[in-house]
């Protein structure tokens, strides 16, 4: 299975997506980051019980901050699917790409570029 | 605890809109549990006006500091060599830490990032709830532990009124009659003879009526 996803995909290893925080959602985005999402199990199949919920919750938190000032809530995203979808998660990292591709640059990045 | 809820934040951008520098200043102690004003707390509000600030084009320093307490002057101390270099103190902790903060910083001027709320208890993640109105006179072993002040909308001496149904307040059908919980209590405690007591005029000079309070042990004073 020689799957394919857009290389400006970082991946970012974390035990279970519950332990994913709204301030490393914010950092992802103040560091200059053009978007960020996480990707979790199935809702219901959570190895520690509830951490996709936690997780979507606080997406949806982060996604609220970041309307309030200007920078876009539709830059965070969940997705949920199980570990041996990996045609899935290319599915996923190609739509998410293309939908942040839509959405244009950072506007943190380019503020911070002309301020610099 | 004291419970309290963060500001809207575009409410706290107003406050601060004309500062060049920022100290978002966090307490560890009720505001950490109700999770309103702790270190994470701290850190969520201090990156998104980074970002706000940034998105507008303006070059404004947005530093973080957490104290275990803005309640004492032993802690607040700690900010004593760097609250200077901030034109603006945005206080995250309760009403009491930020008038405590202002009062130790006084050339300094001092924001509240949130409003402080109840004297109250976690009842689940994320669901804080009224328990305590400070009154000064506690009434709480003659009520079964319940306490009419804080948790009866009326505050009402010798309950329930006439709003009470089902065990609900009139107020809201999400609200608990305080007098039906006492009465239930009372009963579990085999003590529903007492509820026949009236009670006597509650003594309120020592609630917040008869003006600002001081709570002096003088045992402990140096």
């Amino acid at each position: 299975m020689r799957l394919e996803y857009p290389a400006n995909v970082k991946i970012i290893r974390v035990p279970c997506t519950g332990k994913v925080d709204v301030l490393h959602l914010l950092r992802a985005l103040e560091k200059g980051a053009d978007g960020a999402c996480v990707i979790g199990c199935m809702e219901g199949s959570c190895y520690f019980k509830g951490g996709n919920y936690r997780a979507r919750k606080r997406v949806e938190q982060a996604a609220k901050i970041l309307d309030s000032i200007g920078v876009g809530g539709q830059r965070v995203r969940m997705y949920n699917l199980s570990s041996g979808e990996g045609t899935l998660f290319a599915q996923y990292a190609n739509e998410f790409t293309e939908h942040i591709r839509a959405l244009g640059p950072n506007p943190i990045k380019k503020a911070g570029k002309k301020a610099a | 605890m004291i419970v309290a809820k963060q500001k809207p934040i575009d409410e706290i951008i107003k406050m601060v809109a004309d500062c060049g520098k920022i100290l978002v200043l966090g307490c560890n102690e009720c505001v950490t549990v109700c999770e309103a004003g702790g270190k994470k707390e701290v850190g969520v509000l201090a990156s998104a006006l980074r970002m706000y600030f940034l998105n507008q084009g303006k070059e404004v320093v947005v530093d973080e500091h957490t104290l275990e307490r803005q309640c004492d002057h032993e802690y607040l101390e700690e900010i004593r060599d760097i609250a200077d270099k901030y034109d603006a103190i945005l206080s995250l902790a309760c009403g009491v830490g930020i008038q405590f903060t202002a009062e130790k910083y006084h050339d300094r001027p001092v924001y509240p990032g949130v409003n402080t709320c109840f004297l109250g208890a976690t009842e689940q993640r994320g669901v804080w709830a009224e328990r305590c109105q400070a009154c000064g006179s506690c009434i709480l072993a003659e009520t079964g532990g319940i306490c009419p002040v804080s948790r009866c909308a009326k505050r009402v001496m010798n309950g329930p009124c006439g709003g009470s149904s089902n065990g609900k307040c009139e107020i809201s059908k999400d609200v608990d009659c305080a007098w039906q919980l006492i009465v239930d209590r009372l009963k579990a405690l085999g003590r529903l003879d007492d509820y026949e007591k009236v009670m006597p005029l509650k003594d309120w000079s020592t609630d917040r009526a008869g003006g600002p309070r001081k709570v002096t042990k003088e045992e402990v004073m140096d």
